[in-house]
């Protein structure tokens, strides 16, 4: 018993197991990332900010049907719909989420029958008030035009599953 | 009776029943789009196809097939029917997808959506694909008038709403043109629709093809409340549902009542609900040096302390408007009796009613209902499309089954159904106490019924007019046992509730018409009354809703709640008492007209004894306890009519002038209402092209 504990304080087996496990995952890959220059991938089907799209005709798709207001189980959604001033067709005069409610189920782009609300892969829109996450229909909008080739991309690539 | 098997329930109906109310009978839901209890029998939908034995060896569509129709089997067994079998499945689910071919998938951007009779079936009975990959038919959308708006795409050529326009309303505007997958439902001209009850054919369509256009868009059916009301455009007192989203007034909807409205509401009722929101009263006003300036509650009652604490009581006056309900009349006239004022009046249009000779005397005695019974019927001064549709709608129903004489003494109008005219004026009315056609026809019939419109009574001479009618009703025997055939057809929904209560001048007290003479008092106090003109010199205090006459010419403004806004009783013009829900509340500083008038009584050294609208109502019911009999119609006392009969007076020569000239404009609300005022602009403006 003594012998073998000598032995192992002698020639250092404790240490030099511990360094090369250390030497071992040194160089091994890392398994984090230098976060805001590097990012993971995602899932087409990541669930992040919201994003109104519209048609590559510039026409918004969304027609009003309240279907997201309907099925929001955090009740997010406001919508207030009428017909639109110069052709009479049914859209929404106020589309709000108000981010600080919603859960991210993703209930309201599966609700949607014309693709116009989405998740997009957006992540990273922290803000310093609880103002800022009160997003009205121009912020959505705005959203979806600038992700609009990330967001058709993830929907192209979710279309054989559905 | 007649008895039959259905679904193994063998159940016992009357023989003319047809399959599908004998199913109804047997509790078996039959899907159906066509089929209308009010409407006739059109079976072109085929959706409520049964298998029966004793019967076609097919399917059969059971709104179309009497059970008298059906062979007993060999053995005298009662015929079969069966709803659940495979063959009916298999009919049903064939139907349904014909139905959808042309059909459009379009039920985001449909307003029926979620309330759409075709949505929930295809749920229920239809398969959850479709073989059809050609293109769907497309139909160009048609121009009916400003309330309903066509999509004409969803259409499935039930025709309920071209059988309702002829059948109920009797303006066949509506028509079908072409057959088959061709067949387009259209006004022929695209003119407007010229029914007053056009807005039920937007309830009547089982699709989206027609839907309410001002509320086009505007909400969904899942996200309203629902609250049960009355209406009070007109002394009907149709049952209505009130939808609400957050504190808005997004809609009014009709609710099934048999003895009153049945089903249907006029458009007046339906879509007056965008004057609610506009022009309205939401703080006090005070006249200062001649201009109204807003002001709060303290300063407004502080005026009006001022100006009556000096007055004696004789030279008070109180007016109730059309739109008040039984409640706050209550508090109205006992204030008024506690300043000793005995000029109080809820007869704006000056008619010659006087509840001091009995209640059968100034309501619809046989009740709307009861015209059903009639067998002959005189129209005295009145044009009962416009002072009430539904009471219309019901005459109608009744000329419709036949054996009806219907005769007018008035002026001249377009009632839906044909009447012998008689005359214009009461020497017409006279000459039916004696001999004549019309004055046989009315001895002759079994049930009589004569109807009293305002326009008769609102005159110099009314209270002859009235006794004069009476007069005609007793000798044509209309008044008898188990038949009360004397009706007065009121125009306003406060008007019953109000004589009910004794809302009339009292000893020595002066009437709506000697109230605003110039001089004749020194304070008016106006409870939503707009028909009168106040004559100058007079301070008047208005309680309302809106800023329209009464408002401009008040001296203090005190805002109250429209009738969607109070919780409270209307007595309609058959005597009765229904109760209405509040669906939202006032806007801004205004309130419950009750709560104003309790305040106001306090600010006065007159407190009245209520605290809240149950104690007042408690005390309104122990005053007058049929009041408090929800939905009854207390028996009356038929020698009032021989009573009435028995009064006399001179009548002058002057032609009656219906109560109502511009339908859609007659009470605040619905003069400021946009809806109303196209529908108006339109009506005055003739018969209307199509908008583009």
């Amino acid at each position: 018993m003594r012998l073998d504990q000598t032995a192992r304080a002698f020639f250092l087996t404790e240490l030099v197991s511990g360094f090369m496990l250390a030497m071992r995952y040194f160089f091994a890959p890392k398994s984090t990332i230098n976060y805001p220059f590097e990012k993971n991938p995602i899932s087409p089907r990541f669930r992040g900010e919201h994003a109104l799209r519209r048609y590559p005709n510039g026409e918004e798709r969304c027609i009003a049907c309240k279907l997201c207001e309907a099925i929001c189980p955090a009740q997010a959604i406001t919508i207030e719909a009428g017909p639109r001033r110069n052709d009479g067709t049914r859209r929404t005069t106020r589309y709000d989420i108000d981010m600080v409610k919603c859960i991210y189920c993703g209930f309201c782009q599966e609700a949607c029958p014309v693709d116009a609300i989405v998740e997009g892969p957006n992540f990273e829109f922290a803000t310093e008030t609880r103002e800022e996450l009160y997003y009205d229909k121009e912020k959505l909008l705005a959203n979806g035009d600038r992700w609009e080739r990330e967001i058709a991309r993830s929907i192209a690539a979710d279309a054989p599953y559905r | 009776m007649a008895k039959i098997v259905v679904d193994g329930t063998e159940v016992e109906v009357p023989a003319e029943y047809t399959l599908l109310q004998a199913c109804e009978v047997a509790g078996v839901e039959i899907p159906r789009f066509c089929f209308h209890e009010r409407l006739s029998i059109a079976g072109n939908c085929r959706m409520c196809l049964v298998e029966v034995k004793g019967g076609p060896p097919k399917p059969t569509a059971s709104c179309a097939m009497a059970v008298k129709d059906l062979r007993p089997g060999p053995n005298g067994e009662p015929p079969v029917v069966l709803t659940k079998s495979p063959m009916v499945k298999k009919a049903r689910e064939g139907v349904m997808e014909f139905l959808l071919i042309n059909h459009p998938l379009d039920c985001p951007i449909c307003d029926q959506g979620g309330e759409c009779d075709l949505q929930d079936q295809a749920m229920a009975y239809g398969v959850d694909s479709s073989r059809f990959a050609e293109n769907k038919r497309a139909v160009e959308d048609k121009y009916i008038g400003p309330l309903v708006r066509t999509s004409m795409n969803r259409c499935i050529h039930c025709t309920r709403c071209v059988r309702f326009s002829t059948e109920v309303a009797g303006v066949p505007d509506l028509g079908a043109i072409g057959r088959g997958e061709d067949m387009e439902i259209t006004t022929y001209l695209e003119h407007a629709m010229r029914s007053e009850m056009q807005g039920n054919v937007a309830d009547l369509c089982p699709v989206g093809a027609l839907t309410h256009k001002p509320t086009a868009f505007h909400a969904r059916p899942w996200e309203l409340a629902k609250t049960e009301a009355i209406d009070v455009m007109d002394a009907v007192g149709s049952n209505i549902r009130i939808d609400t989203r957050g504190r808005e007034v997004m809609r009014i909807l009709p609710r099934t009542n048999e003895a009153v409205n049945e089903e249907w509401i006029s458009d007046k009722t339906r879509y007056v609900w965008d004057g609610l929101k506009t022009q309205r009263l939401d703080r006090p006003y005070v006249r200062v040096n001649g201009r109204l300036a807003p002001a709060t509650w303290q300063q407004a009652f502080d005026a009006i302390a001022a100006k009556v604490k000096g007055t004696n009581g004789k030279r008070i006056g109180a007016i109730v408007g059309d739109l008040a309900n039984v409640e706050e009349t209550f508090a109205f006239k006992q204030l008024m009796g506690k300043l000793g004022s005995p000029n109080i009046d809820c007869r704006q249009d000056g008619a010659a009613l006087d509840p001091s000779l009995g209640r059968a005397s100034y309501i619809f005695n046989p009740g709307i209902a009861g015209i059903e019974e009639a067998d002959a019927i005189l129209l005295v001064g009145t044009d009962p499309r416009h002072e009430a549709s539904i009471v219309n709608a019901r005459l109608r129903k009744r000329w419709r089954q036949g054996g009806l004489k219907i005769a007018l003494v008035g002026e001249r109008v377009d009632l839906t159904y044909p009447y012998e005219y008689l005359g214009a004026g009461p020497e017409s009315l006279a000459e039916l106490t004696g001999n004549g056609t019309f004055a046989d026809v009315l001895k002759g019939a079994e049930r009589p019924l004569v109807i009293v419109g305002q326009g008769a009574l609102a005159r110099a001479d009314g209270a002859a007019v009235l006794s004069l009618a009476a007069r005609v009703a007793v000798a044509a025997g209309a008044v008898k046992d188990g038949w009360n055939g004397f009706a007065v057809l009121h125009t306003a929904a406060s008007r019953v509730g109000a004589l009910d209560l004794g809302f009339v001048p009292g000893e020595g007290g002066l009437g709506t018409v000697a109230m605003t003479n110039p001089g004749a008092q020194d304070v008016v106090f106006l409870l939503g009354a707009d028909e009168v003109d106040v004559a100058p010199g007079t301070f008047v205090v208005y309680i309302g809703t809106h800023g329209d006459r009464g408002a401009h010419r008040a001296d203090v403004i005190l805002p109250g709640a429209a009738y969607s806004e109070k919780s409270g009783i209307y007595v309609n013009t058959e005597g009765r008492p229904q109760f209405a829900n509040r669906a939202a509340f006032p806007p801004g500083e205004a309130r419950e007209d009750w709560a104003v008038l309790r305040a106001l009584s306090e600010v006065l050294g007159q407190k009245l004894p209520y605290d809240n609208l149950f104690a007042l109502r408690a005390a309104l019911v122990e005053a007058h306890p049929h009041l408090g009999r929800i939905d009854q119609v207390e028996p009356v006392d038929a020698s009032t009519v021989a009573a009435l009969a028995a009064v006399g007076g001179a009548t002058d020569k002057a032609a009656f002038v219906p109560a109502i000239r511009d339908f859609y404009l007659t009470n605040p609300i619905a003069r400021a209402s946009a809806v109303m005022a196209e529908c108006s602009a339109l009506r005055l403006g003739g018969t209307a092209v199509a908008a583009e």
